[in-house]
């Protein structure tokens, strides 16, 4: 057992990471996210997906971060994902699912899943070693309040990704700004 | 075993945070329940109300005063044949009622009815309700792209462009109320259903009246949007009638159509239960603060029994105008004994007010406070599903993009404006 988990239950939280649910829900993930590229059908891929999304964000909730569960569903599952079908279900499924589907980039595409399945797998077996445990493992009950003060920090202190979190943000705006040039003909 | 059912009784947590399955599955029973009878209720208040509206008499042949109706008309849609088109995607059109039934029941577990009346208190409880509650709009998709017709592909297509857009609305609406939850010593707010009426509580104000008038004008922005989530008149663009005949459940009949329909009450009442817990202190009943003596305790619990006395007299009048006829002799007895039942309920109500006065601790104490906090609650959110009944008989249908427009040229820069004078006013406060 981890240090961060032992300090978890030392602070009087309850194990809900049980082996069961964990294997359940990666099983589904997995599962899942496989559908995800082998179904021909494009709007049961987009179904799936929803599946590995929503799955992801439970195995969140097990790791103690409520809040990243939260953000996953109202952003990934409740708005992408309706956005993706919204688009999907303009696009002719018929002839989109006669098509060829891997198309010639497939052995750069198998690379990449190989060397990130090596990354995770180095990870697993040496990732004690290079990173450190911060053993600070953030009380259920109190989160999302210990992610705004990092994010924004305190009273009179900067917060620790304050700098950061502020120009993705930007970036975003960004993005928004380029879409609606995109679809503005003239300004 | 009733030592145990004793012991949780007295207990002051929610069966999530206690950790004890067992209650959290009697509470998620009950409140299936509730919400169920809570629809079968609304449909036929809904008929009624909106026949009154119009000059009409609505449902009138089953029961005295149609009041069997939604029982004649679940058992005619369990007995209706269920067709699945031929050309529709099969799997998908099984699927995606039961994926917006799925997201309507499953934000019930962090309502709060009281204190310590929910099926759990989430540290990001109303996060997990915008984001479940979001999760409803794919069944409305999904459902109108497998039927592979073209009224309810349009009326999908509609749906989730109308509730992406209100969304945005939506949530800043509510992140301003949030904000006000900050408003303490230690300047930390909270995302919990529950500590978000406590801080009600703490502050001593309902956040509809904190900052006039701008809690007053989240909650309205949040109202409006709230229609437009549930697909409701004036804003049910996804199933006009005049032009799509039924919008994206054309296709569906029978018990499939069935649970549409019981995912959009189930809805309605859970956003409505949003907009009680946020702006309106959720459970708390009115001046909790100001008047707190014990004597207007005991008046504030007589409310329920009184309430139900109410509506027993309500079915007595209807007994005593029932026309003499021989015809109307079995409507007649069945009011009479549906009377009789909500006395005998008014009574048992108004018994435990009184017993739980006069010994503050016991058990009869416990039962008629929890009482109170579910009555206070359902009361409020049943002035919400009023308020839907109404603006349905009152509004025309707005045409698409004039939905549009509202949506993104009115409602989003008012809730900006709001949020960032919440913000400004709530600084300069603190």
């Amino acid at each position: 057992m981890n240090p961060g988990l032992n300090a978890a239950l030392n602070s009087g939280m309850a194990p809900v990471a049980t082996p069961w649910f964990f294997y359940a829900l990666a099983g589904m993930a997995v599962v899942s996210a496989l559908l995800v590229i082998t179904l021909r059908n494009a709007v049961h891929a987009a179904l799936a997906l929803i599946v590995t999304l929503l799955s992801v964000a439970s195995l969140y909730l097990m790791l103690y971060a409520p809040f990243v569960t939260g953000v996953q569903i109202v952003v990934y599952a409740g708005g992408i994902m309706v956005l993706f079908l919204f688009v999907i279900m303009l696009v002719n499924i018929e002839r989109s699912s006669k098509e060829h589907r891997f198309n010639r980039i497939w052995p750069a595409g198998l690379a990449a899943a190989c060397a990130l399945l090596a990354l995770f797998v180095s990870a697993f077996v040496k990732g004690k070693a290079l990173f450190a445990d911060r053993g600070m493992p953030l009380p259920e009950s109190s989160n999302t309040q210990q992610i705004a003060t990092m994010l924004y920090g305190e009273a009179g202190r900067m917060g620790q990704y304050t700098f950061a979190f502020e120009i993705a943000s930007l970036l975003l705006l960004v993005a928004i700004l380029g879409a609606v040039i995109m679809t503005k003909k003239k300004i | 075993m009733p030592n145990f059912i004793m012991s949780y009784l007295g207990s002051t947590v929610t069966p999530g945070e206690a950790g004890n399955q067992f209650w959290a599955l009697i509470y998620v029973l009950i409140i299936f329940a509730g919400v169920s009878v809570a629809v079968i209720a609304m449909n036929w208040i809904e008929r009624k109300a909106l026949a009154h509206f119009q000059v009409r008499l609505g449902p009138m042949r089953v029961g005295p005063h149609g009041l069997l109706q939604p029982i004649a008309d679940a058992v005619k849609l369990m007995l209706k044949e269920d067709i699945i088109p031929a050309e529709a995607d099969q799997f998908v059109f099984w699927v995606a009622p039961l994926i917006g039934l799925l997201a309507a029941f499953t934000v019930y577990t962090v309502i709060p009815f009281g204190p310590s009346q929910a099926v759990s208190d989430m540290n990001i409880g109303i996060l997990f309700m915008l984001g479940v509650s979001s999760l409803g709009v794919l069944g409305v998709v999904v459902a109108g792209w497998a039927s592979n017709s073209h009224y309810p592909l349009i009326g999908a297509l509609r749906s989730s462009a109308q509730m992406v857009s209100y969304e945005v609305a939506m949530g800043l609406a509510v992140v301003s109320a949030i904000l006000m939850t900050s408003m303490n010593a230690s300047g930390t707010g909270t995302l919990s259903m529950i500590g978000i009426v406590q801080a009600q509580q703490q502050q001593g104000v309902w956040f509809i009246f904190k900052f006039f008038p701008l809690g007053l004008l989240a909650l309205v922005i949040f109202a409006i949007a709230m229609i437009a989530e549930t697909n409701r008149a004036p804003f049910d663009l996804a199933e006009a009638e005049s032009e799509l005949t039924a919008g994206y459940h054309t296709e569906y009949s029978g018990l499939r159509w069935s649970l549409f329909m019981l995912s959009e009450y189930a809805a309605m009442i859970a956003v409505s239960s949003i907009a009680v817990t946020l702006w309106l202190g959720g459970w708390m009943r009115p001046f909790p603060n100001l008047l707190h003596a014990p004597a207007w305790d005991f008046i504030f619990s007589l409310f329920p029994g009184l309430t139900f006395l109410g509506l027993a007299a309500i079915a007595f009048i209807g007994t005593a105008r029932m026309p003499s006829h021989s015809f109307f002799k079995i409507q007649c007895i069945g009011l009479a004994v549906f009377a009789a039942l909500l006395g005998f309920i008014a009574l048992l109500l108004l018994v435990a007010a009184v017993a739980g006065r006069s010994a503050d601790t016991s058990l009869a104490a416990r039962f008629n406070e929890g009482i109170g906090y579910v009555y206070w609650f359902v009361l409020k959110v049943a002035v919400f599903m009023y308020l839907f009944i109404w603006y349905r008989a009152t509004w025309p249908r707005y045409r698409f993009d004039q939905l549009m427009k509202i949506g993104w040229k009115v409602m989003l820069p008012i809730s900006l404006g709001v949020l960032v004078l919440t913000a400004i006013v709530g600084v300069i406060a603190s």
